[in-house]
């Protein structure tokens, strides 16, 4: 019993701590929208140095929009937004017309709506919600240098191949993976055939779990192929789902939750199971066992049956943490809506709630992805078929 | 929707990092861990059938011994057995043959003694008749000068002398 009351203090006064903490970003994150009267009690903790001067001085009293919030953090960005008005210039890469173009992000001054032009190899190019876009001659009346219709700009765009919040996170995991992996793969090494240790064995169940329980039962004999494609989907996914858990950087990106990224796995995952198909398989695609009359409906559902596998794994993925990151950010600006500290523990216990669930969900997403993978190429290598 | 287009440049990084990430980790991660899980189940498998071979070859030597104890045990009893009956065989043999042997000599001996008695008696016989015919002569010369008459006496006499 005394265990338990001790236990809930702690938890108490972690909250409190978590909450004043969370207080702190929250009102950060007010400043960002130029937000600056809301939580005026916190207000003091965040002067953070205001990079473009300019446009905090020209906006009032804004209204906190959540969707607009909620939509800025879950989506991808040129900068990496640490707190308040700082943030980490990144390489933006465009492919122009007239050939590659680079520069860093931080030329825009955090602008997102258009106003301030940079011009880079005789090119100028302006950047409007995350997008960037060939700048028009001259201004509108609002000083953007776009064309807006129904307020999408009509601009024409070069090709964005920037190294953006996204893709910095996913270098910084990947080099976490490598390091990780080559020093687990190096204990192997150093100690042949003993018991394994530290890291190595905290990670050897997870391989032999993904061997045992996904590889194994799913593509039968024949899965020693498909091992370091399967354990390479599994932790890439599952590192990315664990960074976008954590608040701060260089955590907080919502690289799984991106449907670019799902995508490529999705494409990935399709590539290798039809790559890898057998005549059986691919005759129970192109000539199943059916009257040659209903070949042409088959046929159809066939190859929307091909289509939809990768298709639905590219969507639960990103659906699924997105989800999760926008419950948690909703939640959070729960303080914003109703204005008030005194929100803030309730949000804050509901966000603990869902960071733990999301954390049992980064783990089931991992492995549902790299089951129904390894479920797929089972289907394409089978042997027999009925 | 911004958010279910992909965007080109993320898609490009992804598609290269993942292609890398593969690569990388399946040569240098992937490989050597699971070839190194699946030698040491390997080995683990060998010495647990290794294990599992001793304790068979242990419980069928044991079995072996056991036998071989018994069979020394009934071969022991056996021998002891023989060696007993041989033993009482070989004493009763001597026993018997003892037996037979002292009849034998005894009566050996009796007939020995018998020979000896009566030679000695026909000795003791002729003995006697010697000297008593010297006797009788030496007498019988004194008295009788007439040896004819003497003779013819004397042998009445020997006639009517009955030895035992």
């Amino acid at each position: 019993m005394r265990l338990n009351t001790l236990f809930l203090k702690k938890l108490f006064v972690l909250s409190l701590i978590f909450a004043f903490i969370a207080g702190v970003n929250a009102s950060a994150f007010a400043n960002s929208e130029h937000n600056e009267t809301v939580l005026k009690d916190s207000a003091h903790v965040t002067e953070a140095h205001v990079e473009g001067e300019g446009h905090a001085a020209g906006h009032g009293e804004e209204p906190f929009e959540p969707t607009k919030v909620i939509m800025e953090h879950i989506s991808d960005s040129h900068d990496w937004h640490l707190w308040g008005h700082t943030s980490i210039g990144l390489p933006v890469i465009l492919k122009t017309d007239a050939g590659i173009v680079t520069f860093n992000s931080s030329e825009f001054h955090h602008d997102q709506e258009g106003t301030h032009v940079v011009e880079k190899d005789g090119q100028k190019f302006v950047r409007f919600e995350n997008k960037i876009y060939y700048a028009a001659e001259t201004a509108n009346e609002k000083g953007q240098y776009l064309t807006l219709e129904d307020e999408h700009p009509t601009n024409a765009k070069p090709l964005d191949f920037s190294i953006t919040k996204n893709v910095a996170s996913m270098f910084l995991s990947a080099i976490i993976l490598c390091l990780v992996f080559f020093s687990v793969a190096a204990a192997y090494r150093k100690r042949e055939g003993k018991a394994p240790r530290g890291l190595q064995s905290f990670i050897e169940p997870i391989i032999v779990f993904v061997r045992d329980e996904v590889a194994r039962p799913n593509i039968g004999h024949k899965y020693v192929r498909y091992m370091p494609f399967l354990l390479t989907v599994f932790f890439f996914i599952l590192i990315n789902n664990l960074i976008g858990l954590i608040p701060i950087f260089p955590g907080g990106s919502n690289l799984t939750g991106n449907i670019a990224v799902t995508f490529v796995l999705g494409t990935i995952t399709f590539l290798v199971t039809n790559f890898s198909g057998n005549k059986y398989y691919w005759k129970h695609v192109l000539a199943p066992d059916v009257p040659w009359w209903l070949y042409p409906i088959m046929l159809v559902v066939e190859v929307i049956g091909l289509l939809s596998k990768p298709f639905a794994l590219i969507i639960r993925l990103f659906a699924n943490i997105t989800a999760g990151h926008i419950i948690v950010l909703s939640l959070i600006s729960l303080i914003f809506i109703f204005k008030t500290l005194y929100i803030a523990p309730v949000s804050v216990a509901f966000v603990l709630f869902m960071d733990v669930l999301e954390l049992l969900v980064a783990f089931l997403q991992a492995f549902i992805f790299t089951m129904l993978t390894a479920l797929f190429i089972g289907t394409a290598v089978e042997e027999h078929h009925h | 929707m911004d958010l279910v287009t992909p965007s080109i440049g993320l898609v490009f990084w992804t598609t290269l990092t993942f292609i890398f990430l593969i690569l990388l980790l399946g040569k240098f991660a992937w490989r050597p861990i699971v070839s190194a899980l699946n030698e040491r189940e390997r080995s683990i498998e060998d010495a647990l059938s290794a294990a599992d071979k001793a304790k068979e070859e242990l419980t069928r030597l044991n079995q072996e011994s056991d036998k071989l104890l018994k069979d020394a045990r009934l071969e022991r009893d056996k021998i002891l057995k023989e060696a007993k009956t041989f033993g009482d065989n070989l004493i009763a043999e001597a026993k018997h043959n003892a037996q037979t042997e002292g009849a034998k000599m005894i009566a050996k001996a009796h007939d020995e003694i018998n020979a000896q008695k009566n030679a000695a008696l026909a000795e003791v016989k002729n003995q006697v008749a010697t000297l008593s015919i010297e006797i009788a002569e030496k007498v019988l010369r004194k008295k009788f000068e007439n040896a004819g008459e003497q003779q013819t006496l004397v042998a009445e006499l020997l006639k009517d002398v009955k030895l035992n």
